[in-house]
């Protein structure tokens, strides 16, 4: 019966054809290449995202008076809603998590030189997109600690140069954190980030079809000097099945942690109430705001949160821009980059412990 | 020469408009800046007639423009102590006790004048005085009562709305135990002294001086202020009616009032007290010290049995209530959703805090229909407790299941791939 369907669509549209550069295509064998499937993870995660997403739309509805009240109905009474809402949340920062660690990766194994730079750069953006996800998806359930996080978020936001204050108004869309925040963080979430992420997960994809998997240049320098070394396995369907392994394995943690760690809803957003000691942002936020705790209030004659939101913006540019601060030549370029690697590493995991226990 | 005086000329010229300048400048700061050498001069004297410009500049009556001669009469702007004080003058020296409630009414007691200082001021004070016990034996000659200075203080009065007034309600218990507690001074009246330190202990004290809430009763919310008078044993109801309306409401229809009416006994202070009120429990229905029926009631008679199923009714609902608080927190700790159930919580207690209220009809009728409503409440989230349990239970196996298929299929895979790479 399958075998007659899939007779009866080759006939018609010539799947052998289709599928006939994924048989050609390879994937380059040697003791790292497991750091390959984190770019697969986390766009099988993505997927995820806007399947469940896709489900809690059916039931969500944005708006100050609903939004709350229509998470509780989808986590108490809409059946195996609270394994979608689990699944969709614990997903997110699963899909956080997998985006950075396939960023280092990509650092580490010097994927990102000539001539990927162009994929580099749509994986950052990206990843910021991710992040974008992540703090506009976090105030949708419209709970008391979104809030006051969109509050603090959309605050430093603010202290951009020029153009904060607008950015601010922009983003709340008003002066303060209100329903109409949320409309337009729910805006971003469902419409505007995930038609820009399908763009650039689409362009993404095709710069890696098109360039293959790039090989660590010691590797390769291996395999020049002695081409017998070289080992390559088929991407379809050697590297997929094992890529769908991963998978596997991602999906059942997913469902690990939405069993036996529910999301939780907490407490309605009360924009009168005082906001709860110890307030902090996610996870994936904390580096950034502890770096700013620490920044005094004034440096010389500049405003402290000034100049650390300008520090993190410069950073991020940097890092967005670091394929192209790679010289062709091997050597001191690369052990500088791979310098500040390490130490954006450390110092992002250590800021992170530090912001998580600091009170 | 001629040169040398012209220069002479311009210099004294120079002098003299320096001068005029000088005067002129010294003028302008010293208009408006009222001669007032009552203080001058007090402000240098000890003791009770010290009165220093800083305190009287706290005093509400200075900050509207009166000044010393409005009370004392007298010329504040002159420094000659005979002219000063010169009775034709109209200066009156120290105000004798017995006339000052008369010398504060004279405004206080003039509609018309304090209109246009607070229209939202009251203007019988003088009237309400003269009926309060103080004001009686005022007027029989007593001068160890209280009159306006004693509670208001003098020269730095400051308005009630002040948290430094002595008349703030937060402070007003402490002014009145200054007379009213020490047993000294209070010897010859053979009334209690140990109000204050009662009311210390009292959940009224607890809620206006700790927990900060203004409309909890002080001395004089039941006792009056201008008009202060012991409630009297029958009306001490109505004063507590003033904020416990429903408690009273119940009483009122309730097979005591006649009783206690009959008997003479003051309504609410027999099972509650006065100035020492505490928290009300449920074992004041108990026959342990707290209790407070069996004071009356012979054990086995009909009220006592009321009492007693009262009592239980109460009892079980409070159980139930901790049962699905119980159920609730452990079905929220394993990650359960049951904050609807958590809301409706406050019902159940609304409903025992509402049979609480009945209990003041003493009909159990009446008590059981409030059990029942938050008992009907309490075993629903009970029961959604329990619920969101076995629910996380499901869940578990149903992961279990999904954990096994997904370690089959990985097994699965793995044995294909090596298969189709051997």
């Amino acid at each position: 019966m399958f075998a007659a369907l899939i007779r009866w669509l080759d006939e018609r549209l010539d799947l052998d054809g289709l599928i006939a550069p994924f048989r050609h295509k390879t994937v380059p064998t040697h003791r790292l290449s497991y750091w390959y499937f984190f770019g697969g993870i986390t766009l099988f995660l993505f997927i995820i995202q806007v399947l469940t997403g896709i489900l809690l739309l059916l039931y969500y509805r944005p708006g100050a008076n609903e939004a709350f009240e229509s998470v509780q109905y989808i986590m108490t009474r809409v059946q195996f809603g609270w394994l979608i809402r689990s699944i969709h949340s614990w997903s997110a920062n699963l899909m956080i998590f997998t985006a950075f660690v396939h960023m280092f990766s990509v650092l580490f194994l010097k994927a990102y030189r000539k001539p990927r730079e162009l994929t580099w750069v749509t994986g950052m953006i990206l990843l910021l997109l991710v992040m974008g996800f992540g703090f506009s998806g976090y105030l949708l359930p419209w709970n008391k600690l979104a809030f006051f996080a969109t509050t603090v978020g959309t605050q430093m936001a603010g202290q951009v140069p020029f153009i904060g204050q607008p950015l601010m108004i922009f983003l709340r869309g008003g002066p303060q954190v209100t329903g109409a925040t949320l409309t337009r963080f729910f805006g971003f979430h469902v419409a505007v980030l995930p038609l820009i992420a399908v763009v650039l997960i689409a362009i993404h994809l095709f710069l890696v079809q098109r360039q293959g998997m790039s090989v660590p240049p010691k590797t390769e320098a291996a395999w020049t000097a002695n081409p017998a070394l070289r080992r390559e396995m088929k991407f379809f369907p050697n590297f997929l099945l094992r890529e769908l392994m991963a998978w596997y394995v991602a999906i059942g943690a997913l469902g690990a942690l939405a069993a036996l760690f529910p999301w939780n809803l907490a407490v309605k957003a009360d924009p009168f109430a005082s906001a709860p000691a110890g307030i902090k942002p996610e996870w994936y936020f904390l580096f950034m705001y502890q770096t700013l705790k620490l920044i005094p209030s004034k440096v010389w004659i500049v405003d402290g949160e000034v100049l650390g939101i300008l520090g993190c913006g410069l950073a991020g540019l940097f890092w967005l821009l670091l394929p192209f601060f790679e010289s062709d030549k091997a050597g001191r370029t690369r052990a500088w980059i791979t310098g500040i690697s390490i130490f954006a590493l450390v110092y992002m995991i250590g800021m992170s412990v530090y912001g998580y226990i600091a009170k | 020469m001629a040169i040398l005086r012209n220069k002479l000329r311009r210099s004294v010229a120079a002098r003299f408009a320096w001068l005029a300048g000088f005067l002129a400048l010294a003028a302008c700061l010293g208009y408006g800046q009222a001669v007032n050498s009552c203080l001058d001069c007090h402000s240098a004297q000890d003791g009770r007639l010290q009165v220093t410009p800083e305190k009287f500049s706290q005093d509400i009556h200075a900050q509207k423009g009166l000044a010393c001669t409005s009370c004392h009469g007298g010329d504040s702007s002159s420094y000659d102590p005979d002219q000063a004080m010169s009775r034709k003058a109209g200066w009156k020296g120290k105000v004798d006790r017995k006339q000052i409630p008369q010398l504060c009414g004279f405004c206080h007691s003039n509609p018309a004048l304090m209109r246009t200082y607070d229209p939202s001021l009251r203007t019988d004070q003088l009237d309400q005085y003269h009926t309060s016990i103080h004001g009686k034996r005022l007027a029989a000659g007593d001068t160890k009562v209280a009159v306006c200075i004693d509670c208001h203080s003098v020269h730095d009065i400051r308005p009630p709305s002040d948290p430094r007034s002595t008349v703030n309600p937060v402070n007003v218990a402490k002014t009145c135990s200054r007379c009213h507690s020490d047993a000294a001074y209070m010897k010859s009246y053979g009334i209690p002294t140990d109000q204050f330190a009662k009311y210390s202990t009292s959940v009224h004290h607890d809620a206006l001086a700790v927990r900060g809430d203004l409309s909890a009763p002080t001395c004089t919310t039941c006792h009056g202020n201008h008009g202060a008078v012991p409630p009297g044993v029958d009306k001490v109801q109505n004063v507590c009616a003033n904020c416990h309306v429903f408690q009273a409401q119940m009483y009122d229809k309730s097979s005591h009032f006649k009783a206690f009416q009959d008997k003479g006994l003051p309504g609410c202070v027999v099972c509650h007290s006065n100035h020492g009120i505490h928290h009300p429990s449920d074992a004041m229905l108990g026959t342990g010290p707290a209790g407070v029926c069996m004071r009356c009631h012979a054990p086995g008679d009909h009220c006592d049995r009321a009492r007693v199923a009262i009592l239980g009714n109460l009892t079980e609902l409070n159980q139930s209530i901790d049962s699905a608080d119980q159920s609730l927190r452990l079905a929220e700790s394993a990650g359960m959703e049951v904050s609807e159930a958590r809301l409706s919580q406050d019902q159940a207690r609304d409903a025992l805090t509402k049979a609480r209220v009945t209990i003041h009809s003493f009909q159990i009728a009446l008590v059981d229909q409030d059990i029942q409503a938050g008992m009907k409440i309490a075993a629903a989230n009970l029961k959604a407790g329990k619920n969101a349990m076995v629910e996380r239970n499901h869940r578990r196996i149903g992961l279990g299941i999904c954990l096994i298929s997904i370690a089959i299929m990985l097994v699965g895979l793995w044995l294909y791939i090596r298969n189709l790479e051997s």
